[in-house]
């Protein structure tokens, strides 16, 4: 009780009464030449870091002024004597406004993250922390110096450490460089590893770095840095791959059942994707118009929504169209391409031709900073999540409900089927269902990471078909191993390419992978002869 | 004893046939231009210069619906990339017309806008001769030849077929078209080619110049017409459509597949480019979505509207959708997709001959007797 008292009673001292600033110190801060106002925020910074910060905060606000001799802050109608915090009663009139140019504000926001390091929050002293290591120079170094000796939490410690050491390259003690340099290596920041290249290069016919062994240090840093930010490169690069293909295994799933299992060529795979990605705009139109509160969580019901919503639209196409063209693929094409074009301009007459906004639910925002340079984004990780999810619940229908046996028995032998008692085109019908289900399934995902339009479905039909081409007809497994294959290599290659060389020299790749091994990746074991 | 090539090519038409494709030549040749150049604007009998080039653009649709049919009426090969060939002639051709701008474009340069835009100082290599007709004449008929040759090799000899076959042309296409979207691949990326100006000197907006170009696609079609119809009733035609029937079979027989598909789908590519290179000049565009997967799938539904396996289905067909098209984005826009839609869906399940099928068949109900043309029309052989 009586900590708690005195830690009151300091805290509201420390608003009126850390009334310690010399004015001798202040008044320098009005000089009209801008070194002697850098030199004055430096000394004054030093001398009085925490009474220090009120002033420096109020100089970059272009609230600091001047009264005759003293200096005064401008605070709304109110003005304060800035070395005693006082208001002046009644505010005098003559009031002249201290200027600063650009190079005065850059050091006063130095100075000011410098002195954030001695807040009492932890969060705020964090971000200081990180701003100081951004601008860190050899004149901040006592006050680092001082900020480390009363710091006391390890993050922010290994965080100023670097700061300090980064200051510390501008020493004129070739020891302390030398130091600051081999700290400067633990560290896997792209920008250290600029601050540490002058190092080691020619200026001219001298060294940037004068002593030897600290340009070898700096050499040695340089490329411990570049290790480590190749790794989180290759590492960032792996994940947004995976996530990649994810996104594809989503998209290509359905079509693995309607053409991979069934063997039936759906074009308007992309238009069933497309029309779970406007179950997820309809939830969200919905949530917002009648559980404003629960907008967040509209995602989860358009899942089931989107999955329904597809279903039906492929129940309906498989009793109207597909089910008089089985066994004749190419007519099945065309039908199917017929009915994608159909569905597109449904969706452009309902909802326009314009894209529609789907917003990301807040916890899908962010992500987890793994490594100073590799963060993962929180939306990709669930959809990475939701993919492995919808994998293994197909898994499962497929092989261990009643309806995944008929599916396969079906498949396997149809007329066999159908004498054991399976009714065989209402198989058809809940089997090609599913697989326009699962095509929903994945459109609600991609509503958070793509564009939601009328044409979104023309751009996945294509990659849909590769990843089930190239893993082979017949099970999921050839199109996962495909979809993360594609979705790894893609990426890796995009790293030297370029996006859009990429794509074309992964289709050429497939187009030439076909030609080696016209059954994918994973060929069905067994005798099958062409009809 | 062979029979020697322009006696067989003469029966492969009756002397109605040969009346027919007469009296189409007349009007081409000789009519449309004077209709078009001779008769004042008032005359009721006068054709205006939308109908030429509407016309004229159709023309080709039609080339290329032909040699989409020869490869998937008589060999049952299915290809959605036929759009690339087409665009492929289009662009080699378009490369000319570009060169024939000279100084007239905005920038004032030898070279063609895009690359001054670019900030190109000179021609790249594949650009080279691109200014002489002969050359460019080459480039339309040898590349997507090549192409077609190379990449019909390796798929016919690990024999892909059917959907397969589908899905990697239109992978191809898909490429190709994302290939030109880009501006460092030196065909001037999104916009492609455009604001022509010039054909061998004469201006390209002339009148004179658009019924010269509507004569030549009308030439071209009947040469195209007459070159299928001389080869679908060749023994090369009837190994042909029996591959297309049983492959297994015609193999066993001792016949290699792969060269009779190679042929045929090299030529196919062939003429594509031939209608592509005579579409550009009459439309004055050319860009990378004429590579688009929706395109190339369009033509297979010209062949399935108008009949496979006939060679005037084909390009009734093409007339047929392309009309209702040119119609439909004028006078209802938004209804246009609802009808191409339902067109697919229609002709793939109630109309698998086309319309040419559906005549027959309303003309054997009508006169029951005349069963055995029915049998030929249904055999997919009658032109």
């Amino acid at each position: 009780m009586r900590i708690t008292g005195l830690l009151l009673c300091g805290w509201l001292l420390s608003a009126s009464c850390l009334a310690a600033i010399d004015p001798a110190l202040l008044k320098p801060l009005a000089a009209e030449d801008s070194d002697a106002k850098i030199a004055a925020i430096v000394a004054l910074a030093q001398a009085t870091p925490e009474e220090a910060l009120p002033v420096l905060k109020a100089f970059s606000d272009n609230s600091l002024a001047v009264v005759g001799e003293r200096v005064v802050i401008v605070d709304g109608e109110r003005v304060l004597d800035a070395s005693s915090n006082v208001e002046i009663r009644p505010a005098p009139a003559a009031i002249e406004t201290i200027g600063i140019n650009n190079r005065v504000r850059r050091e006063l926001s130095a100075a000011l993250a410098a002195l954030r390091l001695f807040s009492s929050e932890r969060s705020v002293r964090w971000q200081a922390a990180q701003e100081v290591t951004l601008s860190a120079e050899v004149k901040m170094l006592p006050l680092l110096d001082k900020a480390l000796a009363a710091e006391s939490d390890p993050e922010i410690r290994t965080r100023l450490q670097l700061a300090h050491a980064q200051a510390s390259l501008g020493s004129t003690d070739a020891a302390v460089r030398h130091a600051a340099v081999r700290t400067l290596g633990e560290s896997s920041s792209p920008k250290v590893r600029q601050l540490l290249i002058p190092l080691t290069e020619k200026r001219g016919d001298n060294w940037v770095e004068p002593d030897s062994a600290v340009r070898a240090a700096a050499g040695t840093s340089i490329r411990s840095i570049e290790q480590r930010l190749a790794w989180a490169d290759n590492l960032g690069r792996a994940f947004t791959g995976l996530s990649l293909g994810s996104i594809l295994l989503l998209a290509a799933l359905g079509l693995a059942i309607t053409y991979g299992v069934m063997g039936v060529i759906n074009m308007a795979h992309g238009e069933l994707l497309m029309v779970g990605a406007y179950s997820a705009w309809a939830m969200q139109s919905v949530f917002r118009a009648y559980f404003p509160a629960a907008l967040d969580w509209y995602l989860l019901a358009a899942i089931p929504v989107g999955f329904l919503a597809a279903a039906l639209v492929g129940v309906l196409m498989e009793r109207i169209v597909i089910r008089h063209l089985y066994g004749r693929p190419l007519e099945t094409l065309l039908a199917t391409w017929g009915i994608s074009l159909f569905l597109m301009q449904v969706a452009r007459t309902l909802f326009g031709a314009q894209n529609v906004e789907v917003a990301n639910p807040v916890w899908m925002a962010g992500g987890i900073e793994v490594l100073p340079n590799l963060l993962l984004p929180w939306n990709r990780i669930i959809i990475v999540a939701f993919s492995i999810a919808v994998l293994v619940a197909m898994w499962a229908i497929l092989n261990l409900s009643r309806l995944g046996m008929f599916v396969r028995a079906v498949t396997q032998n149809r007329p066999m089927a159908g004498c054991v008692g399976v009714p065989t085109g209402r198989i058809d019908t809940l089997a090609f269902g599913l697989g326009a289900g699962v095509a929903g399934l994945g459109g609600v995902a991609l509503s958070q990471i793509a564009n939601v339009g009328p044409d979104m479905g023309q751009g996945y039909i294509v990659d849909s078909f590769m990843v089930v081409v190239l893993g082979g007809v017949g099970q999921l497994a050839g199109a996962v191993w495909a979809a993360l294959g594609l979705g790894v290599f893609t990426k890796f290659l995009e790293g030297w390419t370029g996006a859009v060389v990429a794509k074309i020299v992964v289709l050429v790749f497939i187009i030439i992978f076909i030609q080696k091994r016209p059954q994918g990746l994973f060929a069905l074991k067994g005798r099958f002869v062409e009809s | 004893m062979r029979t020697p090539l322009i006696v067989r090519l003469g029966r492969s038409f009756d002397a109605r046939g040969w009346l027919l494709v007469g009296l189409f030549a007349a009007f081409a040749l000789v009519a449309v231009p004077i209709m078009h150049l001779a008769l004042p604007p008032e005359n009721p009998l006068h054709l205006s210069t939308w109908f030429i080039t509407l016309t004229g653009k159709i023309l080709c649709y039609a080339i290329v619906a032909v040699a989409m049919d020869l490869i998937w009426g008589y060999g049952g090969i299915l290809s959605l990339g036929h759009g690339l060939f087409f665009a492929l002639g289009g662009y080699a051709f378009g490369m000319y017309l570009m060169r024939q701008i000279g100084r007239d474009g905005s920038y004032q340069s030898d070279l063609p806008d895009f690359m001054v835009f670019l900030d190109w100082q000179e021609l790249p290599w594949f650009w080279a001769g691109s200014d002489s007709f002969l050359w460019v004449a080459l480039l339309v008929l040898v590349v997507p030849a090549l192409i077609a040759f190379v990449f019909g090799y390796f798929a016919f000899r690990s024999r892909i077929k059917g959907v397969y076959f589908s899905i990697i042309t239109q992978a191809l296409t898909y490429a190709a078209m994302l290939f030109f979207f880009r501006n460092e691949t030196g065909f001037g990326g999104n916009n492609g080619f455009t604001d022509f100006k010039r054909i061998l000197g004469y201006s390209i907006t002339a009148p004179e110049t658009r019924v010269v170009l509507f004569g030549l696609s009308a030439l071209a079609l009947l040469g195209t017409l007459l070159l299928a119809r001389y080869l679908v009733t060749s023994k090369f035609g009837r190994v042909l459509t029996a591959i297309r029937d049983a492959e297994s079979r015609v193999m066993f027989i001792g016949y290699h597949p792969l060269w009779y598909k190679l042929f045929v789908w090299t030529l196919s590519a062939m003429l594509c480019a031939i209608a592509g290179a005579l579409y550009v000049p009459q439309v004055g565009i050319i860009n990378p979505s004429e590579m688009s997967v929706a395109n190339s799938i369009e033509i297979a539904i010209w062949v399935a509207v108008g009949g496979r396996g006939t060679l005037i289905g084909p390009v009734i067909g093409a007339f047929i959708v392309n009309l209702a098209k040119s119609w439909f984005t004028v006078s209802f826009p938004e209804y246009w997709l609802f009808f191409l839609g339902t067109l697919f869906v229609v002709s793939t399940l109630y109309l698998p001959q086309g319309v040419v099928g559906l005549w027959f068949t309303l003309r054997a109900r009508w006169r029951p007797n005349s069963g055995d043309e029915l049998a030929v029309a249904a055999k997919g052989a009658k032109a």
